[in-house]
């Protein structure tokens, strides 16, 4: 029964899709079409959390007569995809209702409308689907349709760029998932979920571990597949952003999950060395790369990067206790791995929403000329900071109780038998320290130099408080990210039946803990307790307040001021985020980004301003794509030559071709 | 098949192939013309002598069909053309003779090499058959080009064609209708690329397609 509701919302998202469309220039377009998304998507993850409370697939999947020939399309739920779903779906009604909002300000509506629900509806496909077929299609579904939300505007020629880039990537990694499920599929070709569990794989299953890897990670933003992730989320619409960020790289990790840990069997030992190795470079290297950028919007679409890594370290060290037969350290993993994503599908979003709402409010993306918004906007500057705590794993939000558990997983590792994950798993545990430390200075830098300070610019200094839309979904954001922070038990309880499912573990129930608390292994090993974190944080904080107003002296000195840092009146005084970031490059920058900084100092006599010049350079970009790019544009050059060729010349050439193959065929007879 | 009618047709076939390299040799318009005529001629007997041999009635109709149109009518007609264009002189070639036939040598070298490991399972007069069919093929495209005049290209082209046809009835049943599908297919050709020779003359005064290259803006 759920799965026929759940196929119903699919068909309203796609025929919203097809009536949008057609009545894109409607006067209430873009309000009647985001609303509606909003409420079939809220109505799919209630759906989906019925399912999930039911721990997967109540009823028969549902089949249709549509498809490849020789396979069914079966949609169903299975515990995994219904915690997915709920992950999916709850984050884009939020994000629809603020796109209320936000989608207004959209130029060419029907370029943006058609669009996002058939994007939200090819998401729900992959999560739905029980055969591979049904699986790629709607993979495919949600990448072009994502791709021609990222195009949308496309009078800029770097968001043409972003475009192509990645267009090309998403095909290259669908490409190879087609491979991962004809290598699942076994020789007998049964391509629904059901018979590749029992296929027989005709080649090692470390191939499909491999293509997973680079299928699923170049779609999550794993480094170094990440590079067209930067590019195309900032390019979409800021709601776009939110989902293609907050939600579609769920639905990578998601596709990750189902092929290593659902279809391919049991895993051998050392597949995690390379999930755990890309994993912790992905989170390095992305807060890095969020700490150097000043666009707004990239930095939260390197933020993602690291948050993914975050992700895929949880993933890698469930792999590692599955193949060592750890069930409940394995549950701890995956349960921190899909709570983590759960809760960057809502800070990311959020803060995706807040920068939507902050561009349109100044018309700027440059972190270097926003300032003092806290004033302007207060309530978005609420939400935003609720996000930046959340995303820098501070209690009591939600960031910090996924961050945590993945430590105390990464704790479990001196029991593992085998001594290479033994040394790699702590090394992978300090580097996911280091980063989300960095993570915390990232967002530390984000929000003062957007929010706090003064106005860096004419635009910024002028800007109003946003949309009740967007803000109210931002507003509603926070408060989840609130609610998972302080109540972490509830979700650990609810991720029970998918860690039974992928890895055959269950961690104890958390609702038997006293006061809401968590412990995910056992009491004297480690607890949290979110709630009460909150309540001391919260009655310290009206302690203080209550302190500071009613027995602190009313009397009013005056006296010389101080200069506070600000000899200068003007704003470009304040630290601006590049100084910030400026002791983070000079740590690590002349490694990973092969940073540059010349000064160059007036000559004497000279009224002109010293300049400091920063060179940056993307070394992942340079050492992988950047040749590939030189190879074809080189092999292209040359073969422009055979389009002005003569007949005759062409003749030859056929002729030729011809003489070649008679000779191979003569020789090798 | 007695050896003396496989001798026969083996002397056919092969005399086939020397009047393609005696076609490659050609420098002068008319004299091409004619060799393209004895061409045709050859393959006529060579498919008659098949007809008599296998006692294959509708082979003759093909041999006609040869002897008529590729023999007598589209020599003469082209003759006219050439004669009403004003076009007869040498032929420019964008190879020159001698290592086009040292080329040509090599590509029978090649078919009878190709050819006879391919197809052991035929019998041996057909196998040797094709070798002959598949070095006139070859011929032909080598002839199309290393010659820069359009007339030249066409009769390279026809004498690819004639190459074919040597395969089809060497290899025993092909049906008539292939053949009179194929025989009109090269009268259209012949038709089209006659139009095409006058609709150049009239807007270049020259034949040969390098200007025509030239015209696009490009010069080899």
């Amino acid at each position: 029964m759920l799965n026929q509701l759940a196929g119903v919302g699919i068909g309203l998202l796609l025929a919203l899709a097809v009536g949008s469309a057609l009545l894109a220039r409607a006067r209430h377009a873009a309000a009647l079409t985001y609303g509606a998304s909003a409420l079939i998507c809220l109505a799919l993850a209630g759906i989906a959390l019925q399912a999930l409370g039911a721990g997967g697939a109540p009823g028969v999947a549902l089949e249709l007569r549509v498809g490849m020939p020789l396979a069914r399309t079966q949609l169903g739920f299975d515990a995994l995809s219904a915690a997915f779903a709920v992950i999916v779906n709850l984050a884009s009604a939020i994000v629809s209702v603020g796109a209320i909002g936000l989608g207004r300000h959209v130029r060419e509506q029907q370029r943006v409308l058609p669009f996002y629900p058939a994007f939200i509806a090819g998401m729900n496909v992959v999560l739905l689907a029980q055969d591979a077929f049904s699986f790629l299609i709607g993979w495919e579904f949600m990448s072009l349709a994502s791709w021609a939300l990222v195009v949308s505007d496309d009078c800029s020629d770097s968001n043409r760029r972003a475009g192509l880039v990645y267009l090309i990537m998403a095909t290259g990694g669908a490409l190879t998932l087609l491979l991962a499920f004809g290598v699942l599929a076994g020789p007998d070709g049964g391509y629904a979920f059901g018979q590749m569990r029992q296929a027989t794989a005709f080649a090692p299953a470390a191939i499909v571990l491999v293509l997973a890897l680079i299928g699923a990670g170049s779609k999550a933003g794993l480094v170094p597949l990440h590079a067209w992730l930067p590019l195309a989320h900032p390019a979409a619409p800021s709601h776009v952003s939110a989902l293609m960020s907050g939600v579609m790289t769920k639905v990578a990790v998601y596709g990750f999950i189902r092929i290593v840990f659902d279809l391919s069997g049991p895993p051998a030992w050392w597949w995690s060395i390379p999930v755990l190795l890309a994993a912790a470079a992905t989170a390095l290297l992305g807060v890095l790369h969020a700490l150097m950028e000043q666009d707004l919007k990239r930095m939260l679409a390197y933020s993602t990067v690291e948050n993914i890594g975050i992700i895929f370290i949880g993933l890698g060290l469930a792999l590692t206790f599955k193949a060592n037969g750890m069930a409940v350290a394995a549950a701890l993993a995956i349960v921190a791995a899909i709570f983590h994503g759960f809760n960057h599908s809502l800070f990311k979003s959020l803060l995706f929403l807040g920068s939507g709402a902050v561009l349109h409010a100044t018309g700027e993306r440059d972190m270097q000329r926003l300032g003092g918004l806290i004033h302007r906007m207060p309530l978005t500057a609420l939400a935003f900071l609720a996000g930046c705590v959340a995303i820098s794993a501070l209690p009591p939000f939600n960031g910090f109780a996924s961050e945590w558990l993945t430590f105390q997983a990464i704790l479990l590792s001196p029991q593992l038998p085998q001594w290479i994950p033994r040394l790699l798993v702590p090394a992978v545990g300090a580097t996911l320290a280091c980063s989300a430390a960095l993570a915390a200075a990232c967002s530390v830098r984000a929000f003062g130099s957007t929010f706090l300070g003064r106005a860096r610019s004419e635009p910024a200094a002028g800007a109003g408080e946003t949309d009740p839309w967007s803000l109210g979904a931002m507003l509603v954001l926070a408060a989840l990210c609130l609610l998972a922070g302080v109540l972490p038990g509830l979700v650990i309880d609810s991720l029970g039946s998918v860690s039974e499912l992928v890895v055959q573990g269950r961690l104890a129930p958390q609702s038997g803990q006293p006061w809401l608390g968590i412990a995910p292994v056992d009491a004297q090993r480690g607890a949290y307790n979110g709630l009460l974190v909150f309540v001391m944080i919260a009655s310290a904080a009206a302690v203080t307040a209550l302190i500071a107003r009613r027995f602190a002296s009313h009397a009013l000195r005056r006296s010389a001021a101080w200069d506070c840092g600000f000899p200068e009146p003007s704003p470009l005084a304040q630290y601006t985020p590049g100084g910030f970031a400026q002791p983070i490059r000079r740590v690590f920058g002349s490694v990973v980004f092969r940073a540059r900084e010349q000064v160059s100092m007036p000559g004497p006599g000279d009224t002109g301003p010293a300049r400091l010049r920063v060179e940056l350079h993307d070394t992942v970009w340079d050492a992988l794509y950047a040749p590939v790019v030189r190879a074809v544009d080189a092999t292209a050059g040359y073969l422009n030559a055979l389009q002005f060729l003569t007949i005759r010349k062409y003749l030859a050439v056929v002729f030729i071709a011809l003489i070649v193959l008679l000779v191979i065929i003569g020789t090798s007879r | 098949m007695s050896p003396i009618e496989a001798d026969v047709a083996h002397f056919l076939a092969g005399s086939l192939v020397l009047v393609s390299f005696l076609l490659l040799y050609q420098d002068r318009m008319f004299a091409l013309l004619n060799t393209f005529a004895l061409h045709a001629c050859v393959l006529a007997f060579s498919v008659g002598w098949q007809a008599w041999v296998q006692g294959a009635p509708h082979l003759f109709i093909t041999a006609l069909i040869a002897l008529v149109f590729k023999g007598v009518v589209i020599p003469v007609a082209l003759h006219r053309i050439v004669v009403r264009l004003g076009i007869h002189g040498t032929l420019e070639s964008a190879v020159s003779i001698g290592p086009t036939m040292l080329f040509g040598m090599g590509l029978v070298a090649l078919s009878v090499i190709v050819m006879l490991p391919v197809t052991e399972a035929a019998g041996a007069f057909v196998r040797e058959d094709l070798s002959f069919a598949l070095s006139v093929v070859l011929l032909g495209l080598l002839m199309m080009v290393t010659r820069r005049n359009a007339v030249s290209q066409v009769i390279g082209f026809m004498s690819l064609e004639n190459g074919l046809v040597l395969a089809a009835t060497g290899a025993r049943g092909m049906p008539l209708v292939v053949e009179i599908s194929v025989a009109f297919s090269v009268l259209i050709a012949f038709i089209v690329i006659g139009i095409f020779l006058f609709r150049i003359r009239e807007r270049f005064d020259t034949v040969d397609v390098q200007v025509l290259d030239m015209s696009r803006g490009e010069s080899s």
